[in-house]
């Protein structure tokens, strides 16, 4: 099938004279529907053998199905692939492996109750008996551990080592199954920013060995870093291809957006009165019993925005669903207008909204809605035991639907249909009907979460322009986005948060994006500001 | 108690085993590969019946044996159809297999021999009987050690022997081969199996199919072996009792066996025993009868240890977008 | 994963069509065993058809059949829009006699109308204890109510075993069953009243029956819980982030749904037997997730499907006096394939159908390019 490198034989050099072409990948004219969704349309690309080539782009702008295509895991609707200048038709990833492309995927297809040894061979053993085939993948680990620098304990379970180290063990994955050229998707998501630099540090070392790197990422910083060409995709579409070297990231940010990136939202100075939402000595920790958030104090005061930053997973979800009171907190305390909130158990959320302390989640569709119901019924969801709605145990039905037209008409939700399931709602008014449920509750305290996560740009202005409304209207609002665009254009105050602690503060109008993102990496901005500083009012 | 009581108290929990023990055996399949099996009940019922069946109306008790593994093994095929490739509720299907055997076995069994559902007796050749073992009767002198060779270990049907040889086959299959590597992954993480480029509906048939091959051994040994003849719904809930050892056992073949052998164990002694007197109460019967039952609830309760099953298990693989 | 874009079906399609189309491909089905084994199908049905409505005695039987089964296909459905499967309607339904029995026996002078409505708190509090503690062991403990609730079939079965020979079985009795209520404690069947269902063991158990499907459908969508109990089903999470709380949910559900199912034991004891025996549900539990699966979880649905089960019990009942060979257990195929096909084939018929759907006109069409694309954005 193919004349590429034997399996598990980095040693053997790439086919120099065989090949006539130094691209190792060119993929022509790629198209891909999903439906009605055209994926990728008309992609051209091609990748240099022996380089790091970066695909940036936005989420959904079709950088994942193109890989996923490339790998096998989809099949394309037309186009041709070219692997080392032969055309293949790849139809599953097996194939793929066999051309020499191996995936690192976003989320790690690890079996996690295997040892690091059996995640290696799976799919990939040498006979119907197990034991030879583990025998020589040791072997090879071990050499493959050294030649790259991918230190690990075969015997170890997936479960119990870091994130890093799985991620070393996908990469050795596509390693032992002879990978030429190695995809990555998004691989930085999940790491800290030590493991991060090391994964570079292994990259480089993949690439000085000869092989070629594909980075999917929309950090321009990762690109910048570490890339020797990056491709632009928007839309579904191939924008360009540049020498990173040639390039910035304001360039390559514009390319990606299609428009001049920084957002502009017209708002006044806040003017902040007493303290609405204090938390103090915060502790939470995440399914896995892994503690997520560290000791963490901050308050935030009526009529101002008080944004946190960083970079995903560095604890911002479990402070939102503890403070909220979906998540039961270790220690700690959060006072609403000096009133400590009794968040324990599971209806803390309750609770919580009881008193004044309203939620949009960070992830709409898993926790803001049941996108089977129809959505005046989503328009109460979490108030349903308000007086408005019914009068006893019995609910009013009428009235929650003609409340939930009206909030229709304020929102500007469409289709203006009450009665449509939620689901055949775009995620923009999906995120409308969150909004404007949790705003007309007339809360003290709005904590949001991404809220403009999958959103399309026009919803995106009007869903800013509500949260400055209740800013104004004396509201005190948390705001928790990974968008570091958006805390600076709609936060009073920034709170960096990273692994678990509250890092630094920063003042919008001054702090600048190299600041925030030494923060947001741990590197700490302002010489070293105490944690502490955060919670100063 | 003397030896011989011992020794015949042991006899037949061996024998009451041997049906859990197989039925146990192929749901750990199953289940392994992500496929919760609630059938296996149903699964016994059919193959008890068309092996007495096949067995009665051919005089033979091999071609009794592969109608009843045959017919297991496309009811499992029925079951599979509906849980991995139209993606329906497994619990739903397993439900439904259990209706249908229930219904089919009694209604075609009251239709072919007219017997208000029960087969004809099986005669000699129709039915597996009891194989002694090499030197048995040579040995049986030799206190103890020739007494419990000759007693326990010697003297049963094929099909026991089947039951306790399938316990060291599948824990070679399951982790000392490819097979088993990738069935225990596809029960666990089955995206990951996938996009190694194993295909996870064929994994969960080939998985599925043996279930269905041991239930047919389970169901046989009912109705041509322990049985001589099939009879209104003769398996009698040990497909739950199996369930329940398959969690107690927390799906490991080994541990399997132990539990198979102690719910035999209060089989065979509820059995023997109106009634058992411990510390000067009166022990009803049905509180044995119905001490495997609770054993499990206490254990899925997380009581006595903790049984997490495939984390998989119970939903069918969509490739996502 | 497919290319096609498939518009989901019209409710009425999703509610009525679908569902016949499954029972249809059930009939056919066994019709075609009684065919494969020589008989003729629609003599057979004709038998069926006939023996459940063919005259007030049919009549008055097929209704004490739906009877049990409307109690247990609620039982099945209410558990279902909390997203719990309750496989243990059989046990609920059989231990809730033990309540049944023992307020009813000791005040059986007592006039009926005061005994009735004891008999169904007694009965409601027992079974609905009885699926209350796999509610719970799913709440605080994570066990999962399937396995649980089949755990419990078993474990009432002995306790009822024990109780009935050991403890209810008068001295001197040999059957396996307590005392009889004395004669002036039974309520009268309905055929003291109505002429057509004489001799007929349909009684006012059935105006229970129809009561608890009015409250059912009341409780599931118009009032609060019952939104509470539903979000509950479709997305964990979403109740979660609501303030729901999601343990005392499962556990009320769990309990309403075995009190339903503990209404079996109502109209077998009080209102049929005058005593308890053993095995008396005989697999009106399992009934019940045929029926529930039919009706789509709706009690308009189950009102339906209890009565089409009824109807083939009682049918069935009689098919073998008509077509001798032909055993009543033909019903339980017939509902097992039902269960089958509604339930783990939908695949089967749904897939063809929405293609129909699609394909019927260009309008829709369009429709469906739009949900798909609301789908897929975020």
């Amino acid at each position: 099938m193919t004349t590429d490198t034997p399996m598990g034989d980095p040693n053997a050099q790439r086919p120099s004279g065989a090949a006539a072409t130094d691209l190792a990948i060119e993929l022509i004219g790629i198209n891909k529907r999903f439906g009605a969704v055209h994926a990728n349309r008309d992609i051209d690309l091609k990748i240099r053998r022996g380089t790091v080539h970066g695909i940036v782009g936005e989420n959904g702008a079709g950088k994942s199905t193109l890989m996923s295509i490339l790998y096998g895991f989809y099949t394309a609707d037309s186009g041709e692939i070219r692997v080392n200048g032969t055309p293949h038709a790849i139809t599953d990833s097996r194939h793929a492996l066999a051309l020499g492309i191996g995936m690192v995927h976003q989320h790690f297809m690890l079996v996690d109750n295997f040892s690091i040894l059996e995640n290696v061979v799976l799919g990939a053993e040498d006979s119907a008996m197990l034991g030879p085939s583990l025998a020589r993948a040791r072997g090879e680990l071990t050499r493959l551990a050294k030649e790259y620098r991918l230190d690990v304990d075969p015997d170890a379970i997936i479960e119990d080592v870091s994130v890093g180290t799985q991620q070393r063990v996908e990469i050795l994955k596509a390693l032992y199954r002879g990978a030429d050229v190695l995809i990555l998707d998004e691989p930085t998501g999940v790491l800290t920013p030590a493991e991060a630099d090391d994964l570079f540090r292994v990259l480089e070392t993949l690439r000085e060995q000869g092989k070629t790197i594909i980075l999917i990422t929309h950090k321009l910083r990762e690109i910048m870093a570490i890339t020797d060409y990056v491709s632009v995709m928007r839309q579904g579409a191939m924008v360009d291809t540049l020498k990173t070297s040639e390039t910035n990231p304001e360039e390559l940010a514009e390319l990606m957006v299609g428009r001049r990136v920084l957002l502009r939202v017209d708002k006044t100075p806040a003017r902040p009165g007493e303290t609405f939402l204090a938390v103090e000595n915060l502790v939470v920790k995440d399914d896995l019993g892994v503690t997520r958030v560290k000791d963490v104090s901050f308050t935030v005061r009526a009529g101002e925005i008080v944004g946190i930053a960083g970079v995903a997973g560095n604890g911002q979800s479990e402070l939102l669903e503890s403070v909220s009171g979906m998540r039961d907190q270790q220690s700690g305390t959060v006072r609403l207008k000096g009133t400590p909130l009794s968040l324990e158990g599971d209806d803390g959320a309750h609770r919580a909204r009881k008193a004044g302390l309203a939620h949009v989640p960070e992830d709409r569709q898993r926790m803001g809605l049941v996108v089977a119901f129809e959505e005046w019924e989503n328009a109460m969801l979490g108030y349903e035991d308000d007086r408005a709605y019914g009068k006893g145990v019995l609910l009013d039905i009428p009235a929650a639907r003609a409340r939930a037209r009206e909030r229709i008409q304020q929102f500007d939700i469409r289709p203006d249909n009450e009665r449509l399931k939620t689901a055949n709602f775009s995620g923009g008014n999906q995120q409308k009907i969150v909004l404007a449920r949790e705003m007309s509750s007339n809360p003290d305290v709005l904590i949001v979460g991404q809220p403009t996560r999958g959103v399309d740009i026009g919803a995106i202005e009007f869903i800013h322009n509500q949260i400055i409304k209740m800013r104004d209207a004396g509201k005190a609002i948390l705001l928790v986005s990974v968008e570091l665009d958006e805390i600076r254009s709609l936060a009073d105050r920034i709170l960096v948060m990273f692994d678990g602690h509250i890092v630094g503060e920063a003042d919008p109008a001054t702090a600048t994006e190299r600041e925030l993102g030494l923060m947001m990496a741990g590197v700490s901005g302002k010489a070293d500001a105490p944690a502490a500083e955060g919670t100063a009012t | 108690m003397d030896l011989a009581l011992i020794l015949s108290t042991l006899d037949a929990t061996l024998r009451l085993s041997t049906p859990l023990l197989l039925a146990c055996l192929a749901g750990m399949y199953s289940e392994r590969s992500g496929v919760f099996d609630i059938g296996l009940e149903g699964k016994m019922l059919m193959a008890a019946f068309a092996a007495a069946a096949a067995a009665s109306v051919f005089h033979s008790v091999w071609i009794g044996l592969a109608a009843g593994l045959l017919v297991s093994i496309a009811t499992a095929a029925l079951q599979g159809a509906a849980a991995i490739s139209l993606k329906g509720n497994q619990l739903i299907a397993g439900t439904a297999i259990n209706m249908l055997a229930a219904g089919l076995t009694t209604f075609l069994g009251i239709q072919w021999f007219a017997q208000g559902g029960r087969t004809p007796q099986l005669q000699a050749g129709e039915r597996f009987t009891d194989i002694t073992l090499p030197f048995a009767e040579e040995l049986r002198g030799i206190p103890v050690l020739g007494q419990i060779y000759h007693d326990l270990i010697s003297g049963h049907n094929l099909l026991v022997y089947v039951a306790f040889l399938a316990v060291p086959i599948t824990w070679f299959v399951l982790f000392r081969t490819r097979f088993g590597l990738r069935l225990r992954a596809v029960g666990e993480n089955p995206k990951a199996v996938d996009t190694a480029g194993i295909s996870v509906i064929k994994l969960r048939y080939q998985a599925v199919l043996i279930t269905g091959l041991l239930c047919g051994f389970a169901g046989a040994f009912f109705s041509i072996a322990q049985g001589s003849g099939f009879g209104n719904n003769m398996t009698a809930g040990k497909g739950f009792i199996a369930l329940a050892a398959l969690i107690f056992a927390k799906w490991k073949p080994v541990p399997a066996m132990f539990t198979c052998l102690l719910f035999g164990f209060l089989d065979a002694l509820q059995i023997r025993l109106q009634s058992a007197r411990i510390g000067g109460f009166e022990v009803p019967v049905q509180a044995i009868q119905a001490l495997p039952y609770v054993l499990t609830v206490v254990l899925l309760a997380g009581f006595i240890g903790k049984a997490v099953g495939p984390k998989a298990g119970g939903v069918p693989y969509t490739k996502e977008r | 994963m497919s290319s096609a874009i498939l518009k989901p079906l019209p409710t009425w399609a999703d509610v009525v069509l679908l569902p016949l189309a499954n029972l249809v491909l059930a009939f056919v089905v066994s019709g075609l065993v009684v065919l494969a084994i020589g008989h003729d199908p629609l003599a057979a049905l004709n038998a069926i058809v006939t023996g459940a409505f063919g005259n007030g005695y049919n009549i008055g039987y097929t209704l004490y059949y739906s009877t049990n089964f409307i109690f247990t296909g609620l039982a099945v459905a209410l558990a279902a829009h909390a997203g719990l499967f309750n496989i243990g309607g059989n046990g609920q339904a059989y231990i809730a006699g033990l309540g049944v029995i023992l307020v009813v026996l000791p005040l059986q002078f007592l006039p009926w109308w005061i005994t009735f409505p004891l008999a169904i708190i007694a009965g409601g509090a027992v079974g609905g204890f009885w699926a209350f503690v796999p509610g719970w062991l799913q709440a605080k403990r994570g066990s999962h109510v399937v396995i649980t609730t089949i755990m419990f079939n078993f474990i009432a079965s002995a306790i009822m075993v024990y109780m009935v020979v050991n403890v209810l079985k008068p001295p001197g009795i040999l059957a396996p069953e307590s005392a009889m209520i004395v004669a002036e404690g039974r309520m009268p069947k309905l055929g003291a009243f109505i002429p057509w269902f004489k001799n007929t063991d349909v009684n006012f158990t059935l105006l229970l029956a129809l009561a608890c499907l009015v409250g059912v459908y009341i409780l599931i969508w118009h009032t609060r819980f019952g939104f509470q109990m539903r979000a509950l089903g479709h997305n964990p999470n979403a109740s979660t982030y609501a303030g729901i709380s999601n343990s005392r949910t499962i556990m009320i559900v769990m309990t309403l749904s075995g009190a339903l199912a503990g209404m079996v034991a109502v109209n077998q004891i009080v209102g049929v037997q005058y005593r308890l025996v053993l095995d008396y549900v005989s697999d009106a539990g399992f009934v019940g997730i045929a029926v529930a699966l039919m009706g789509r979880n709706h009690p308009i649905g189950i009102l339906l499907a209890a009565l089409l089960f009824g109807a083939l019990y009682q049918g069935g009942n009689e098919l073998q006096y008509v077509i001798p060979g032909l055993s009543k257990e033909m019903v339980v195929v017939i509902q097992a394939l039902v269960i089958l096909f509604t339930g783990a084939m939908e695949g089967l018929f749904r897939p063809g159908l929405q293609r129909i759907f699609t394909t019927l006109s260009p309008g829709q069409k369009a429709n469906a390019i739009a949900a798909s694309q609301v789908k897929s954005e975020s």
